[in-house]
């Protein structure tokens, strides 16, 4: 390019060349996006959460399931209130069901069964609700079991932990409001028992009753007062604790498991443009496509099977749906016996325990968890790094122990299903899940320490002697003996970077005065206690110097064959 | 790598003492071995067979671009099956059986639409899009010591100047004030609920009609078949049937009938009369009953589904939601499962022309177990 060949107007030389035209396409994006930014300047929060990054890994998709199948479910209830009919009004049925017709039924019976029959799509959209209304409380579930396993509830995600138990909670209220809406016969008789279970509470039990049901059972408010917690009240409270529970996942920025570049104040990852923006985009369409390929093939709730709901009408092996068998297994198993009476006055403690007592007590116990496991470990730091579950052995073991206490009360919710299926008495096994109620979760406590406790040494193993390589060697002395391989540096840190164990330490109680504080004093005993039993025969990490003595001890193969370390 | 490095020791910072020399005499001392492995960073990036090859690339493409094609071709058969397919046909399917032919293919549709985007939007961004890591730092979540100190000022500063802290009569009022203000609102909520339970749950339709004074005017109801709403004779209960029972005329209500229903409905079984047991319960339960035939509500006494089940051979009722099981020839005590007290019977006899009559109502609540029960 010579000088006489540049228009007055153009660069000078040494400046940069123009940067190329953008695409008209990308302009006018540009244009819209200058439009919002002009009235909102949201182009700098927005252009750094597009750049923000999100760690990898497979379990933490399951979150994002349960958030797009809730998004899903509420999609499709919005087009399901279109056609259905809240009313306990009496009606017949004429609608194209044939072995239905003619007969009386709620006017919601009836307006369920022409979506499932007379709207075009309508089946679809229902079972699509049903199925990711299911999804959505299968995949919170397995989403809080990784957070407990993984130790993501620590500080500073206490509150998130909390949030996120009231979202469960929320959804199992809001799913029994649903299947109680289509006024069929295994939906009343679900509303049946809610009402036996509000009656039994102590004092205020049939005023509870008669307040929520406006009167005796079934009455013609039930339905219309569930409809509008079930459409309203819940999904306005889902989505405002949702939308604090993702805000505070950005804030905080998501944990991350341990590996090599992998710290406490940093995060590896992908940002959200392009990968996430592509990835998390596609997966909400894996998933409502994945949602849609069920409820094309596998029905589910086919409400015209039993008919209208009547009070004294009932049929065998009636569940509710999957997570609320929990309760409606130890409803099950609770003995009779423990009903009875004082003042003239019952306490139906089958029932109240069952009923009104199992769901708060589980959620309160998980509610609290990282209070009481921070004040026994003493730990007040704030931790972005995952723990393996093998590396927090009493932690996993106790997840496991509660865990095994539900999947015992919810076989429990099934044990005409198992008695039928297996053809055993329904008696036995009733006392054989009484029994596991108890020692099940022993058992699994004991197992899953033991468990953890030799994946941890395996681990010592793996870093100490290296992998076995299953190839023999024939020594100089004629002896055989199997190359191992050390592990690299990447995968031994993995195995090495948890912490050991910390010390254990109490506060003073003594006061400022030097006077004994004997609630101090007990507190520190409690906590001792606890502590002890928390760190019991903990496996503490590898140790560079372990590592060498572990090499010295191997001898002259070791120096002999290289980077190769063989056993004896 | 030589013999010490493996351990991952940084010999440029050893975190441990100096090495030992042998001529300083006993000296302790780890020989210059760090205590804890330090991170090794993230290990070598490797390139995907997309980044390396072009061929491979465009390979990737294809495939994304297919996934993308499935999903029109799904959208497309949704469309086909939404204004072609009557809403009624049926279709055999393998595994599951008759089902709508308009459900599976919008439903079938729809899917692919919705997974060939997503699968397409996914296979996009693990071949094409970069997969190299990018590392953001983390700061602690706490503000700043001035920030919060900044806080706590404003706060106080704020009570200050507003002098709340200085006018106790402000502070008390104010306190009460917003206590209370909520009250309205949930009074109205609470007491407009429903009406109070009174006595609703002890009395049934066996009652008898409620008089202007409040008192039941006790009627000898006749038993009547549910849902063929006819009186019964003692000849029509054979020895092992059972009957579904509502008193007469409840089956003529309209409104009301499944409040009613909820609460009176009986079953009607016949045994021979020395099966009943030879304890006071047994007797009780014959006396009872009628040359054998005993009716007892069917509302179980756990939460209240209906006792369905019976088991002619050992006369035993089992509620099929929690499996409670009643042995009606002790007066229907629980034998097994989470019921806490035995079914309410009803005493029958026979009317003049032969029909089965409750000679009284209820004489205790039927149902599941409330607090007033008693």
């Amino acid at each position: 390019m010579t000088a006489n060949t540049r228009p007055a107007d153009a660069l000078r030389a040494d400046d940069a060349p123009a940067v190329a035209p953008a695409s008209p396409g990308l302009k006018k994006v540009g244009g819209v996006a200058g439009w919002i930014d002009d009235r909102t300047g949201a182009a700098k929060g927005v252009g750094y959460l597009m750049k923000k990054v999100f760690p990898d890994h497979w379990s933490f998709m399951l979150g994002e399931i349960a958030m797009y199948s809730m998004i899903v479910c509420m999609l499709t209830g919005v087009f399901l209130t279109f056609w259905f009919d809240p009313s306990m009004a009496h009606t017949t049925y004429e609608g194209s069901y044939a072995p239905l017709q003619g007969v009386e039924m709620s006017r919601a019976y009836a307006s369920t069964l022409d979506i499932s029959f007379d709207v075009k799509g309508g089946l679809l959209i229902r079972q699509i609700h049903h199925w990711s209304a299911l999804l959505f409380i299968v995949a919170l579930s397995v989403h809080m079991l990784r957070v407990f396993f993984t130790g993501a509830f620590r500080k500073p995600r206490e509150l998130n932990w909390i949030i996120g138990c009231v979202l469960s909670l929320l959804a199992l209220v809001e799913g029994f409001a649903g299947y109680s809406l289509p006024d069929d016969l295994l939906s009343g008789t679900g509303l049946r028992a809610a009402q036996g279970f509000m009656v039994a509470a102590p004092v205020i039990g049939s005023y509870l009753s008669y307040g929520l049901f406006g009167g005796t059972f079934p009455g013609d408010d039930i339905i219309p007062r569930l409809y509008s917690v079930h459409i309203l009240l819940l999904p306005a409270l889902l989505i405002a604790l949702f939308t604090v529970h993702i805000v505070l996942v950005a804030l905080q920025k998501h944990t991350q498991y341990p590996g090599p570049g992998k710290t406490n104040d940093n995060v590896v990852g992908f940002p959200v443009m392009p990968v996430y923006a592509a990835k998390a985009g596609g997966f909400f369409f894996i998933v409502f496509g994945g949602i849609a390929l069920i409820s094309a093939l596998v029905q589910i709730n086919a409400v015209w099977v039993h008919g209208p709901y009547e009070p004294n009408a009932t049929t065998a092996g009636a569940q509710p749906d999957w997570y609320m068998g929990f309760p409606d297994g130890a409803l099950r198993l609770l003995p009779g016996f423990m009903e009875f009476e004082t003042f003239g006055f019952t306490w139906a403690f089958p029932v109240i325990i069952g009923a009104l007592l199992v769901i708060p007590a589980f959620y309160g116990g998980m509610m609290a968890y990282p209070f009481i496991e921070a004040w026994v470990t003493g730990d007040k730091r704030e931790h972005h790094l995952l723990d393996r579950p093998r590396n927090v052995p009493t932690r996993t073991a106790l997840g496991m122990a509660a865990l095994t206490l539900y999947g015992v009360l919810m076989f429990a919710a099934s044990n005409d299903i198992i008695a039928i299926k297996f053809g055993m008495s329904i008696n036995d096994i009733t006392w054989i899940l009484r029994v596991l109620t108890f020692v099940g979760p022993v058992i699994a406590f004991w197992a899953t320490k033991r468990i953890c406790l030799s994946l941890q040494r395996h681990d010592r193993d793996l870093v100490l002697h290296g992998r076995e390589t299953g190839r023999l060697e024939r020594g100089a002395a004629g002896d055989f003996h199997e190359v191992h391989e050390p592990v690299d540096e990447q995968t031994r840190w993995t195995l090495v970077q948890h912490e050991e164990t910390p010390p254990l330490e109490l506060t003073s109680t003594v006061d400022a005065n030097g006077v004994a504080n004997k609630k101090g004093a007990r507190k520190n005993k409690l906590r001792a206690k606890l502590h002890s039993f928390y760190f019991d025969g903990a496996v503490e990490p590898v140790s560079p110097a372990e590592l060498e003595a572990a090499h010295h001890e191997h001898g002259h193969e070791a120096i002999e064959s290289g980077d190769k370390i063989s056993t004896h | 790598m030589s013999e010490h490095t493996p351990t991952g020791a940084q010999p440029e910072e050893p975190i441990g003492s100096e090495p030992v020399r042998l001529d300083q005499g006993h000296v302790q001392g780890s020989g210059g071995i760090p205590e804890r492995f330090a991170n090794p960073g993230l290990p070598p990036h490797v390139l995907r067979n997309a980044d390396l090859d072009d061929k491979a690339a465009k390979r990737a493409e294809g495939q994304v671009a297919i996934l993308f094609i499935l999903s029109i071709l799904g959208t497309v058969l949704f469309l086909v099956a939404y204004f072609m397919v009557d809403v009624r046909t049926q279709v055999w399917v393998p595994f599951t059986n008759e089902m709508s032919l308009s459900n599976l293919l919008l439903g079938l549709g729809l899917a692919f639409s919705l997974l060939g985007i997503g699968l397409g939007a996914v296979h996009w961004a693990k071949t094409l899009m970069p997969d190299t890591e990018v590392v953001e730092m983390r700061h602690p979540m706490r503000s700043s010591d001035e920030d919060r100190q900044g806080f706590v000022d404003t706060m106080l500063e704020g009570g200050e100047s507003s002098q709340l802290t200085r006018r106790p009569l402000l502070k008390a009022t104010f306190g009460a004030a917003m206590g209370l203000f909520a009250l309205p609102l949930l009074i109205q909520l609470g007491g407009s609920m429903g009406p109070l339970p009174r006595n609703d749950l002890s009395v049934t339709f066996w009652n008898g009609e409620k008089g202007k004074d409040g008192k039941y005017v006790p009627k000898k109801l006749r038993l009547h078949r549910d849902p063929e709403d006819t009186p019964i004779k003692p000849s029509d209960v054979t020895i092992g049937s059972v009957f579904h029972i509502q008193p007469e005329g409840l089956l003529e209500l309209h409104d009301d009938i499944l409040n009613e229903m909820s609460k009176a409905s009986v079953l009607l079984m016949r045994l021979n009369p020395t099966d009943f047991q030879e304890t006071d319960k047994g007797r009780k339960a014959r006396e009872w009953g009628y040359e054998g035939i005993v009716a007892y509500s069917k509302v179980c006494t756990h939460v209240g589904c209906p006792v369905g089940l019976y088991e002619q051979t050992t006369h035993h009722l089992l509620c099929p939601c929690h499996q409670s099981t009643f042995d009606v020839t002790n007066d229907c005590e629980v034998i097994f499962g989470p019921a806490g007290h035995p079914l309410p019977q009803l005493k029958i006899g026979v009317d003049s022309e032969g029909y089965l009559i409750a000679e009284q109502p209820f004489q205790e609540p039927v149902g599941p177990s409330f607090w007033e029960r008693g």
